[in-house]
């Protein structure tokens, strides 16, 4: 999941892959879905991880030449159109979506979740994946526009944690890139470690 | 600087002895005969005025435009080979289009010089093709960005400038550019002085009547390139007028 206060941006995701077919089985509990495409631009992928890497791997070129060419940092509403351009035009091939997110120096913080088929939308926070479907209600209620870093970062923590304890696909670890106009931070956070509600 | 070139002027692929590229040089005399257009860049937006003379009274008023947009906030003014102009502005809002398809946002004016300079070069060398005979002025506002404005001629080069004048007048144009003000100035005062240089410039012994095209691109439009409201251009024609006329009276003092 994403969230975005004032001036920086909280990605958070919980890996846990497991296999297409009937039996479920976990690859890896450990995997960073985070995939950075730019100095301060990140995509986490979901759906086939093959065809996400093949996307990402794609995107990350074509954004580098933009770059370069434009002879400034991207924007992140370029980054999520290049990716939007490519699971578009290939939606019979692939089977992946993205959430993009990062800085740039026209509009701060954004986030744009690119969903299969192509469908390109900016929000102020987002969530995807098998386990966001058991705390939609959760960040609907604890989303505060412009909230602090630190706040941002606790509500992504809970937000993950909650999911993890409830969807049997999902745990692991939790892998969290924050992003500034200075620096991007990446946090591993193991399972262990996180925040522990009812039940646990 | 003119030179016959003898023998190494047949083709765009042959260079002169003295590494010139003739058939380039003879694209911009064509620029040189076709009438005057400017570009004036100011503190909050740009400002186009085109001299277009007019060869028969039987004309539409408005027809045979020289400014052309290209994109919602990207302006072209043109000089030379009009049919050439038309397809290099129809080159230019493919690029843009492109790019906003590809990328999602407005294309920066400087990228689009480039992509289209790059283009313009192409022809440049090849002996089956010859190069475009026009120069153009692009301008655009954005909100981040501010004014911006480039001009591009035949050989595919493009400068940034402050104030650029292409065409047969455009050395008067570019002294009396010299002579503003313009990081100072906004785009409401500058369409008046625009105004003025066109009428300045324009020889009305040589070539009779013509019409002004005034179009602007600034925060006064919201970032988008229109033609100047009529009100607006009216009342900098007038301007222009006065102030020629103030000119005529205070050389009859002199003398």
């Amino acid at each position: 999941m994403d969230s975005h206060h004032s001036y920086s941006q909280v990605k958070g995701v919980s890996t846990g892959v497991s296999n297409l077919f009937i039996k479920s089985y976990v690859s890896s509990k450990t995997i960073n879905k985070l995939i950075q495409v730019h100095d301060r631009i990140f995509c986490c992928i979901a759906g086939s991880l093959a065809d996400a890497q093949a996307v990402t791997k794609m995107a990350k070129f074509q954004l580098s030449f933009h770059s370069i060419q434009m002879e400034s940092p991207p924007l992140v509403k370029a980054a999520a159109s290049i990716m939007r351009e490519l699971c578009y035009n290939n939606k019979e091939e692939l089977q992946a979506g993205f959430i993009t997110a990062g800085w740039d120096r026209k509009k701060g913080p954004q986030i744009y979740v690119v969903s299969l088929g192509g469908m390109l939308l900016s929000q102020p926070f987002t969530i995807g994946g098998s386990g966001s479907t058991y705390i939609y209600g959760y960040v609907d209620a604890k989303f505060k526009p412009d909230m602090s870093l630190e706040e941002a970062i606790q509500f992504s923590t809970n937000a993950l944690a909650l999911a993890m304890g409830r969807d049997n696909v999902s745990g692991g670890v939790v892998h969290l890139v924050v992003i500034t106009e200075a620096e991007v931070k990446h946090v591993v956070v193991p399972g262990n470690k996180l925040p522990k509600f009812h039940d646990e | 600087m003119s030179s016959i070139g003898t023998g190494y002027d047949l083709s765009a692929s042959t260079f002169s002895p003295d590494g010139r590229v003739f058939q380039v040089e003879y694209a911009m005399k064509a620029v040189e005969n076709s009438s005057t257009a400017i570009g004036i860049r100011c503190k909050d937006g740009v400002v186009f005025g085109v001299e277009k003379l007019i060869l028969s009274k039987l004309y539409e008023q408005g027809s045979n435009k020289r400014i052309f947009n290209i994109d919602r906030h990207v302006g072209m003014a043109v000089a030379g080979l009009l049919a050439d102009a038309r397809s290099l502005s129809e080159v230019s809002r493919e690029e843009a289009s492109n790019f906003r398809s590809n990328y999602g946002h407005d294309i920066p004016l400087k990228h689009l010089a480039d992509r289209v300079g790059m283009y313009v070069h192409a022809y440049t060398l090849y002996s089956a093709v010859r190069p475009f005979g026009c120069s153009f002025i692009l301008g655009s506002y954005d909100e981040d960005d501010g004014p911006q404005l480039y001009m591009v001629d035949p050989s595919g080069i493009s400068y940034g400038y402050w104030g650029c004048a292409i065409g047969k007048a455009k050395q008067a144009a570019k002294t009396e550019i010299e002579k503003l003000q313009m990081k100072e100035m906004t785009c409401r005062e500058l369409v008046k002085e625009v105004a003025k240089i066109i009428y300045i410039v324009h020889d009305e012994v040589k070539d009779k009547a013509f019409e002004l095209e005034l179009s602007w691109v600034g925060e006064v439009t919201k970032g988008r390139h229109e033609l100047v409201p009529k009100d607006i251009k009216e009342e900098a024609e007038k301007y222009a007028k006065e102030s020629l006329e103030e000119e005529d009276d205070s050389d009859e003092d002199n003398m």
